[in-house]
């Protein structure tokens, strides 16, 4: 492979690289929101009972 | 419109900029063929043009926002100019990354500070890099709103002379994409691959704008839900 193919790739894998880091990072934020769903399903669940 | 039309638009969305991302690189790769001057390293720019247009557009999409809030003071606009701004500088990133890339296989240097391009688009990352701390440093509510909509609104005159830079520059360091000189212009295999892989690009932009934009959403309601339950 000659040096402009590995920068060519390299390039390309650095787009690919960024937005598989976004869709982890989207998957911890969607995470967060489902545990803070849950909070929020069992606080009204108590006022409910209260 | 119904959660599962939405869901479904989201589904295309994404499955359209996946495509079109796979179709542009393999037409990049396998298909064109190698540039009279620049050669196999002429690949970086089917990504890193378009890239650097998409992040102009969502900059641009960010000013119109920010237009629509400061016009009718809804405050929805706020949200949807900050998300815009997010995914501009997001796209501002790859930019220089995959400029600094090219720039090292042609120039031999990541980085030359006598291209005027060069500093103009970096010039255009900070400013927008620099309305996350403006935003942050202001308590949420339509103050904030609205400095963070002049500031976003102040920044889209920087995109038409970051864009015109290359023309406008005299340094003819970096090049022109496109242009009038036979030398200079593309082929049609060149340009068919520029625009798979631009539609790309603005789909995908599309795609994780959307994406995020639901997820500041939610997130917003639930921090409201919380505040009517505590």
């Amino acid at each position: 492979m000659s040096s402009a193919e590995k920068y060519a790739t390299a390039a390309y894998l650095v787009v690919l690289a960024v937005v598989l880091l976004y869709v982890v990072l989207y998957a911890f934020k969607l995470a967060r929101l489902e545990r803070e769903v849950a909070e929020l399903a069992e606080l009204a669940q108590r006022r409910r009972a209260a | 419109m119904s959660t599962s039309l939405r869901n479904n638009q989201a589904v295309l969305l994404a499955g359209s900029a996946a495509i079109l991302l796979l179709a542009g690189t393999a037409l990049a790769f396998y298909w064109v063929p190698n540039a009279p001057l620049e050669g196999f390293r002429q690949r970086i720019f089917y990504y890193h043009v378009p890239i650097a247009l998409t992040s102009y557009a969502c900059f641009g999409w960010a000013a119109w926002k920010a237009l629509r809030l400061l016009w009718t003071r809804e405050q929805r606009y706020d949200l949807e100019s900050y998300t815009a701004v997010h995914m501009g500088v997001i796209f501002g990133i790859l930019t220089l990354v995959t400029g600094s890339i090219w720039a090292r296989t042609s120039w031999g240097h990541w980085w030359v500070w006598g291209s005027r391009q060069l500093v103009l688009f970096l010039v255009l990352f900070l400013f927008y890099a620099a309305y996350f701390m403006l935003r942050y440093s202001v308590d949420p509510g339509p103050r904030r709103a609205n400095l963070s909509a002049v500031y976003a609104l102040f920044g889209v005159a920087l995109i038409p002379v970051s864009f015109l830079a290359i023309r406008l520059a005299a340094d003819l360091v970096h090049p022109v994409v496109f242009s009038h000189d036979v030398g200079n212009k593309l082929t049609a295999s060149q340009f068919t691959t520029f625009l798979v892989c631009l539609a790309g690009m603005l789909t995908l932009a599309g795609t994780l704008y959307r994406n995020e934009l639901t997820g500041k959403r939610v997130d917003a309601r639930l921090r409201e839900l919380r505040e009517a339950l505590e």
